[in-house]
């Protein structure tokens, strides 16, 4: 445990890889304005690996494809805050510098390995391309590394030649995650990278994954709605609703001394393998429509203890124990 | 789910406003000012069309013969034709016969081809293959041709041009609604359907057919152009209305021949039919996406 | 207790190009009335096609199914009518097993097409009451919806009729896990109080433990392991079995260090399959013998394996 708080301890003392802080989106159409993130900071530190949780309509992807610089732009628009990589602005920065940015330092790895890649290119091809991208190097040695590149993922050279739709979607999967490391990145977004999958082949893709962070030391943001994902391969949880984080740990915090309701909700909705339970206990009503937030608390609505003063104010972010941050009163209180 | 109690059941009772289809969709179109002017547009060629001979400064036959070809002036607001014939009454007597010929084309070439086309992509099989090779043979024929042909072996007049365009139109209905159908049928709705214990014709009714119907809607308001477009060339060539009777088809080919001296005689029914074309294209397009169930409010 | 639905010998063959896919091979299953069994089994494994083919939705290639005691395989079309009413589908992805144009009072009323205008408004309320769907929504179109409220009329819809068997097929994973809690409880609370019998096909382990009472597991058109939910769980005996536990994620952190057993390679083709174990190429304890056909045994009582090995794996 004391080893554990010194590595706590030196991981937060390290400058920030990534830092994002107070980001604000919104996508407009039509007149309408959604509220996709609201105020979102979070640090991303060197060799750590931190999982954005949450449900469809959170705005975990809007977060991601703004760090990636990637937003569709008109509806959505970056309308505050900074992201700062290395302490540059990558909001602020010239497109020239963002693309080489881009791909070689943060890399993304997509949900749908079935669309990620271009079905008229064979795969060794767009693997070489990814590189020849960022690197001023011959063809031959491009190609070096592309075969290092399917060795690495496990795919064999043979089949360089061969088109996306030959391949199964674990091994498409498995060329997406290549084409992200191509140029050897410190930061690997990875949006959903197995909710395609079947099980066995999530489990391989995710060892993959884990395997080659650990051995290139990459920094990795994990997206999923998958707590069971994030208790095998994080180290770092923020849990997102509305457009917010509620709730912002170590993993331990989060699995161990779960404060927001919300949060706690998405353990109880949950049906555990190993578990006895003979009742799910999922969160009344929905997530709030972010064309339409309430106001307050944002998860007041649908909270078991709301009291009148969740309806009017916004909970602040609050530190209740060493690194572990949560957005309610209640818990607040509590400490 | 706890707070409804068993309340005894009639519908009428919940005060709460159904919204039907048909009233979805109107509403919708309501709300673009494009459709809206474009369906003001249409309404009004067939009040004229409708309220010709009181409309009408002319006869359309009447022949002015001190006038013959005389530029738009304040008796003729359009001109003469070679004739002496007020080119305004015979726009607004033959906007009768053109939009009798885009209506009635239409309305024919889909009561056959998307049946035809939907029956061939649900039903498949036998009804498949011998649909579309059939249609196959037709398109295999250029359009003009086989109205040329179909014409002539019925004979000439306004009723035949109308069957022979239609006849044309048919295939291109039919593979549109086949592909249409193909689609719709691979959901699981109509899975759903089929374990309710729906029949087949009962399922191509209520599912099938309306949810393929957005493609088919865009379709059919170009076909009201491309056959007022098609009958005028078949007037040209004898095949279509007969002169004297009027028809915008036929007044573009007559202007032709005087397009460098006397353009008033191309111009007028140059107009008329593109803002119609305009008109049906825009308020078809408008029509399709307030068909989409997916749109918004 | 008394036997639903069996099956015999079941096979769904469908031709391609490449050969004779064989979607369901053999599958001999017993469910009985106001029970749950779970079929389990990754994409393509024909666990969908199964259920299919016990709704009657596709034709079986051979085999026989029997509907309590009776065979139902070959149904002449005037007995169609009436077993079409017992037996039901829950639809995976609720925003395509629900047409579009229709409102709500029309998707579900339409299972109600023989009865009486007034009857037919009377019973779909009652079934909006019955699967949570607040009556205001009557006249909404799907579109309105989220799926969570989609899938509770798809529910609707497949319980107008009273039936006792309901073939669910991946019911809950196309929804957020919230939603999902919702929809499993409501499918729980739906059993008790109509007594109804579910065949629950998923991918997903822990929603599958939640719900059943027994498990298939399937594999490449086959039943490779068979047995009461808490067996399965405590004593998986196939090799599938206990590498498709070990893969899923467990939502806790745990003292010990991570044991996954993670089987290489993908699931091979179901075409012209050969006549051995088909798992053979991925297992790690695959031998010779496995080239032999593996029946499913009886290993200890209740608990149904297809594999030569079985007994020992688990040891």
């Amino acid at each position: 445990m004391t080893e554990h708080l010194s590595e706590q301890i030196e991981k937060t003392e390290r400058p920030a890889l990534l830092e994002i802080s107070d980001l604000w989106v919104q996508y407009r159409a039509g007149g309408e304005i959604v509220q996709a993130v609201n105020g979102v900071s979070f640090q991303l530190h060197e060799r750590q690996t931190l999982a954005l949780v949450g449900e469809t309509g959170a705005g975990k992807t809007t977060i991601a494809k703004a760090i990636m610089g990637i937003l569709p732009d008109p509806p959505a628009k970056v309308v505050g805050g900074e992201i700062l990589l290395d302490g540059d602005d990558m909001l602020k920065m010239k497109k020239d510098r963002l693309r080489k940015i881009r791909g070689a330092r943060i890399s993304m790895i997509f949900q749908d390995p079935m669309t990620a890649l271009s079905p008229v290119y064979t795969i060794g091809n767009q693997i070489e391309e990814a590189y020849l991208e960022h690197f001023n190097v011959s063809r031959a040695e491009a190609r070096k590394r592309t075969v290092e590149l399917l060795n690495m993922v496990g795919i064999s050279e043979e089949r360089y030649g061969e088109y996306p739709h030959q391949f199964s979607g674990g091994m498409r999967q498995r060329v997406v995650i290549a084409i992200a490391l191509a140029c050897n990145p410190n930061i690997l977004i990875a949006d959903e990278p197995t909710t395609a999958l079947d099980v066995t082949i999530q489990a391989q893709v995710l060892d993959l994954i884990y395997r080659l962070k650990e051995q290139n030391g990459t920094s990795m943001i994990l997206i999923t709605h998958d707590l069971g994902i994030v208790a095998e391969n994080c180290d770092d949880v923020a849990i997102v609703y509305a457009g917010e984080i509620v709730e912002q740990g170590t993993k331990e915090h989060i699995f161990n001394e779960t404060a927001h309701p919300y949060t706690k909700g998405l353990f109880g909705a949950l049906p555990d393998m190993a578990g006895e339970d003979e009742k799910l206990h999922p969160i009344a009503g929905l997530p709030p429509s972010p064309s339409n937030l309430p106001t307050g608390c944002k998860f007041h609505p649908h909270c078991p203890n709301a009291c009148s003063r969740c309806e009017k104010e916004a909970p602040p972010m609050t530190e209740i124990s060493a690194g572990h941050y949560v957005r309610c009163f209640l818990a607040q209180e509590e400490i | 789910m706890n707070e409804v109690k068993a309340m005894p059941g009639k519908i009428s009772d919940l005060g709460v406003k159904k919204q039907t289809q048909i009233g979805l969709t109107v509403r919708r179109v309501a709300r673009g000012p494009i459709s809206v002017l474009c369906f003001v547009v249409i309404m009004l060629i067939v009040v004229v069309a409708v309220l010709a001979p009181v409309l009408a400064p002319y006869g359309y036959e009447e022949m002015d013969l001190f006038n013959i070809l005389a530029g738009p002036s304040k008796s003729h607001l359009c001109g003469t034709d070679e004739l002496g014939r007020d080119v305004l009454s015979r726009l607004i007597y033959g906007a009768r016969n053109s939009l009798l010929i885009g209506l009635f084309t239409t309305v024919i070439s889909c009561a056959v081809g998307i049946p035809l086309g939907l029956i061939a992509g649900y039903f498949g099989k036998t009804a498949d293959t011998v649909i579309m090779r059939v249609s196959d043979i037709f398109q295999a024929i250029p359009d003009m041709l086989l109205a040329i042909a179909i014409s002539a072996a019925l004979g000439i007049g306004l009723e035949n041009c109308i069957i022979s365009i239609s006849i044309c139109r048919i295939p291109g209905f039919a593979r549109m609604a086949r592909a249409a159908s193909l689609n719709v049928a691979g959901m699981e709705y109509v899975e759903a359907a089929k374990a309710m214990d729906m029949k087949r014709p009962a399922i191509l009714l209520r599912h099938i057919f309306p949810n393929s119907l957005s493609p088919l809607i865009v379709q059919m308001t170009m076909t009201v152009a491309n056959s007022i477009v098609q009958a005028a060339s078949l007037s040209f060539i004898g095949l279509g209305v007969q002169p004297p009777q009027a028809e915008w088809g036929c007044m573009l080919s007559a202007g032709r021949e005087y397009i460098r001296s006397h353009p008033h005689m191309l111009i007028a029914p140059l107009v008329a039919i593109l803002i119609l074309v305009l008109a049906l294209n825009l308020f078809g397009d408008g029509l399709r996406d307030a068909l989409d169930p997916k749109m918004k409010k | 207790m008394e036997t639903l639905i069996e099956t015999r010998n079941l096979k769904k063959y469908f031709s391609s190009p490449k050969g004779t896919l064989h979607a369901v091979d053999d599958v001999n299953i017993k469910i009985n009335a106001g029970h749950t069994i779970g079929i389990v089994g990754e994409s393509g494994c024909g666990k969908s096609t199964l259920g299919r083919v016990l709704l009657h939705l596709t034709d079986s290639t051979s085999g026989q199914i029997f509907y309590r005691g009776e065979d139902i395989t070959d149904v002449p079309p005037e007995k169609m009518s009436a077993l079409r009413q017992k037996m039901q589908i829950i639809f995976q992805d609720p925003y395509s097993s629900v047409d579009p144009r229709m409102y709500i009072e029309k998707l579900i009323g339409e299972a109600l097409r023989n009865f009486s205008k007034a009857e037919r408004q009377k019973k779909t309320l009652e079934l909006m009451d019955l699967v949570g769907i607040p009556r205001r929504l009557i006249y909404s179109y799907p579109h309105e919806l989220d799926g969570g409220l989609r899938q509770r009329v798809v529910i609707a819809r497949a319980l107008a009729l009273d039936p006792e068997f309901v073939v669910c097929d991946e019911p809950v994973s196309a929804l957020d896990v919230s939603i999902q809690a919702q929809i499993l409880n409501l499918l729980n609370e739906l059993q008790r109080a109509k007594n109804l019998t579910y065949m629950f096909i998923t991918h997903d382990l822990s929603v599958v433990r939640y719900v059943s009472d027994e498990i298939c597991v399937m594999y490449l058109g086959q039943v490779i392991e068979h047995c009461a939910t808490k067996e399965l769980f405590a004593h998986p005996m196939h090799p599938y079995t206990n590498a498709l536990l070990s893969a899923v994620p467990v939502p806790r952190l745990s003292d010990k260090p991570l044991h996954r057993e993670i089987i290489h390679g993908e699931v091979t083709s179901p075409i012209n399959p050969p006549a051995g174990c088909r798992f053979v190429g991925r297992c790690p304890y695959a031998s010779d013998e496995c080239a032999a056909p593996q029946p499913l045994a009886e290993v200890t009582p209740g608990h149904y394996v297809a594999c030569c090995k079985a007994a020992g794996v688990n040891q």
